[in-house]
């Protein structure tokens, strides 16, 4: 018990990878392929210098970048490519976003870096009124299409109202822009690589815990994996779950514990929040017959929201129990009391068992 | 106390390398652009009005009576961003200068040229242009803002009072600077050849419009004249005008971004915002504001406490100039000079053009509101920017009364037309509600269609008539 419980405090076990029955993500790959060992910094470093190497017009800039970053995302990037392609910017989110905008016009491949996503406020003008239109209010005219927006989101065990933030829900409520966010070193290098070259700007969250804690078998090849296409990572009969990004490894243990008990889970990594796979969640809930959301970020309005109510639509007469979502609580995130705050196992694992016996 | 050097060439020289290690930009560069050499600063013996002149001036006369002795190092700090000079002086740099900063003109109130101004000079080609579509933009104007009292259009915003400010930068720029306007500056757009027709179409929402009917009226785009499309959000426009420029400088094209803004603009934390990145990026773009006064009904007095726009400048590192907005060949000079150093230099450039705007803010404003119509009038009449250039461009010989009949009978059946035409082109199609959004329509888009267009058939009554479906 206890050697279990430090291999999962020092490296978070993957979901998806070692459990159950798993579909392969459709990936492309060539025929040879090695892979490596890669905590989730390093994935998202490793398609960084592949997005820089094959488009000669791309820019890597932010905060800090230059010297590879608070969280070592950019590291060599620098050296490597120079610091014409990859630089650091004053600390000003709106003209770090606003300039990408302007370099993404020109038809360049701008890769945004915003420190934390707590900080991407002063920026949501920016991608709101310009970045999203851009595209639509031209009559196609122009396109800020290259522009993609990395931030570091969620929980870290200590970061309080500004380093735990998840403001993705905000986000999705934009039309014209896309919302990725990845569960793994494998996924995130992959998504983000789609997400660059994706004709549409895109905001890119990282699951900041995961940085160091998940470490994964990740192709070192350029890969890319698809956007707005869900992803079962684990096939049940009983009820469905649907998350993203670090809190699908909080749920892949609850689903474990409930198969202790005879309840069947699938579990699904949703990976695009916008535009999002309606269709395979659809499809997964026809089976179930039972849905449960979990994220960090607060319940009222939260994404969640959104996939229970088109749910509800969609395969009302096949609901066998109201959709239950475990989420962060309607408080700014706290210090001392973010155990209580979290969306944790037990809590997820209380509301399966109480939707299974509705 | 202070010791005079010997010759005042070596004191100069210290001079400049004071300021360089200060990181004072040298003064010289500027001067050497204009075709006639303009005293940038004032000659070292005359005491400067300018306190940082003043202050380098005491460091030079310090600094120069200790080094017999042993360290000059030993009056000057060393901290992150470079060595500064202490004072024992309790000092705080003054609020504002002591003489606002002057305005460059090349022509007085009535047209004539001033004798000692110096400006790039023009060809009558281009000068009649510039005239021709100054004249051409206010009565373009005119009759687009009557047609909206007509109720022929939705909505329209005038450029009235700014006619110089408009065509002359654009006559200053080459076709390949990318613009990124505020929303009045269509004469940009008229100089580059953006046809009365192509204005209308977009007023109206056609489906000739290139913007596909999805914005206001004025909200014009054309990347086939490197004008990005206008959004209604202030100053937004100013950090994406740096990305843009410095695209341009990193694929080496001789060419420049452009953004305008207004009084206003400058308040938006997307003007700071940009300001400190193109200085930081040394990226080649021009920032031209259009201090006409007024946003909307708050005054400049409501807007900001330092000497309008252009001292801002030098607080992020960036070369600026005041000029006449409402003198033709003052804004071209200054747009053209300001240019070449952006480009050649990899540096941004402020431009502060100071005019009047005569229209109302828009066709939803009523200006006497706030402001006495006499006002609106004296610059209407005393200032007014067409007829200073008109009077310059006729005393060369380059234009008459014909002409101006001619012109402005021309113009005034092609608007006509183009309105009448404009009006009864149809709609663009109800797919372009749904395209565009992303590159290609995601599903929840196509489903959205599906379920409006069954909404039209079961409630025709609800929905215009002149959409296509």
């Amino acid at each position: 018990m206890a050697s279990l419980l430090s291999r999962f405090c020092r490296k978070v076990a993957v979901p998806g990878s070692a459990h159950g029955a798993r579909m392969v993500s459709t990936t492309t790959s060539c025929g040879s392929e090695t892979v490596k060992s890669l905590n989730l910094y390093s994935a998202i470093n490793q398609a960084l210098h592949i997005a820089l190497e094959t488009d000669p017009r791309s820019y890597v800039f932010g905060e800090d970048v230059g010297f590879g970053g608070v969280f070592r995302c950019t590291t060599g990037l620098a050296e490597r490519f120079g610091k014409n392609r990859v630089f650091n910017t004053p600390l000003c989110e709106q003209g770090i976003v606003g300039f990408g905008i302007g370099l993404a016009a020109m038809g360049n491949r701008a890769v945004v870096e915003i420190q934390f996503a707590d900080y991407i406020y002063p920026a949501f003008d920016q991608i709101v009124n310009e970045a999203a239109k851009f595209r639509y209010r031209s009559g196609n005219q122009f396109n800020c299409g290259g522009l993609t927006i990395r931030a570091p989101y969620g929980a870290v065990g200590h970061g309080g109202h500004y380093h735990s933030q998840s403001p993705e829900a905000f986000f999705c409520h934009v039309p014209g822009i896309k919302v990725v966010i990845p569960r793994s070193p494998r996924e995130a290098k992959g998504l983000l690589l789609s997400s660059i070259r994706d004709p549409n700007p895109v905001v890119f969250f990282e699951p900041k815990w995961l940085y160091r804690q998940a470490v994964e078998e990740v192709p070192e090849h350029d890969y890319m994996i698809p956007l707005s296409e869900a992803e079962v990572i684990r096939e049940g009969n009983d009820i469905t779950l649907v998350g993203w990004g670090a809190q699908l490894t909080v749920m892949e243990q609850a689903c474990l514990d409930a198969e202790k008990e005879g309840i069947s889970c699938e579990l699904i990594d949703l990976k695009t929040l916008l535009p999002w796979d309606k269709e395979t969640v659809e499809a997964s809930v026809k089976k179930t017959g039972r849905l449960l959301i979990s994220h960090e970020a607060p319940v009222t309005g939260g994404f969640g929201a959104e996939i229970s109510a088109t749910i509800l639509e969609r395969c009302f007469l096949k609901l066998e129990a109201p959709v239950s979502r475990v989420c962060g609580l309607d408080t700014p995130f706290p210090l001392v009391f973010e155990p209580f705050y979290m969306p944790t196992k037990n809590k997820i694992l209380d509301a399966i068992k109480s939707t299974v016996n509705y | 106390m202070a010791q005079h050097l010997k010759s005042s060439s070596s004191r100069s020289t210290l001079l400049n390398v004071l300021r360089h290690n200060l990181g004072l930009g040298s003064p010289s560069h500027a001067s050497r652009h204009l075709r006639h050499n303009l005293p940038h600063n004032p000659p070292s013996t005359r005491v400067s009005p300018n306190p940082l002149t003043r202050l380098c001036n005491t460091m030079v006369d310090t600094l120069s009576s200790t080094s017999s002795h042993e360290d000059a190092n030993s009056q000057v700090m060393d901290f992150p961003g470079g060595k500064v000079a202490f004072t024992p002086e309790i000092h705080f740099i003054s609020e504002s200068n002591e003489q606002r900063v002057p305005c460059y003109r090349v022509l007085d109130d009535n047209g004539q040229q001033l004798t000692d101004s110096r400006f790039v000079p023009v060809s009558e080609e281009v000068a009649v242009k510039m005239y021709s579509d100054m004249v051409t933009l206010q009565m373009m104007d005119n009759i687009f803002y009557e047609a909206q009292r007509q109720g022929r259009l939705s909505f329209y915003a005038t450029a009235f009072g700014e006619e110089a400010i408009n065509i002359a930068s654009a006559a200053a720029l080459s076709p390949q600077d990318v613009i990124f306007p505020q929303y009045r500056e269509p004469g940009v757009l008229l100089w580059r050849g953006f046809t009365l027709q192509e204005f209308a179409n977009q007023c109206f929402g056609n489906k000739s419009d290139y913007g596909k009917g999805r914005q206001m009226p004025v909200h014009y785009g054309s990347n086939k004249l490197n004008y990005f499309t206008v959004s209604a959000t202030i100053a937004t426009q100013l950090p994406n005008a740096v990305g843009a420029a410095y695209s341009l400088k990193m694929d080496g094209k001789e060419a420049c971004a452009v953004t305008f803004f207004g009084d206003g603009g400058s308040s938006e934390g997307d003007f700071h915002a940009a300001l400190n990145f193109a200085a930081v990026m040394e990226a080649p773009v021009l920032f031209i504001c259009r201090n006409n006064g007024w946003a909307i009904s708050t005054p400049t007095s409501d807007q900001f406490r330092s000497d309008g726009v252009v001292v801002k400048g030098r607080a992020y590192g960036i070369r600026s100039i005041r000029v006449d907005g409402n003198d033709a060949l003052a804004m071209y000079s200054a747009v053209h000079e300001g240019r070449e150093m952006a480009i050649r230099e990899h540096r941004p450039i402020l431009i502060e053009a100071l005019t009047y705007r005569v229209g109302h803010h828009s066709t939803s404003d009523d200006s006497t509101r706030y402001r006495s119509a006499d006002e609106i009038e004296w610059w209407n009449k005393a200032r007014n920017p067409l007829s200073r250039f008109r009077t310059w461009v006729e005393s060369n010989g380059w234009w008459s009364d014909e002409a101006e009949s001619d012109l402005r009978s021309r113009i005034k059946k092609e608007m006509l037309e183009a309105i009448r035409v404009a009006e009864k082109t149809e709609k663009p199609n109800l797919n372009h509600m749904f395209s565009d959004v992303y590159d290609v329509p995601p599903l929840n888009l196509r489903e959205q269609e599906l379920l409006v267009r069954k909404c039209v058939k079961s409630h025709p009554q609800d929905y215009p008539s002149d959409v296509p479906l």
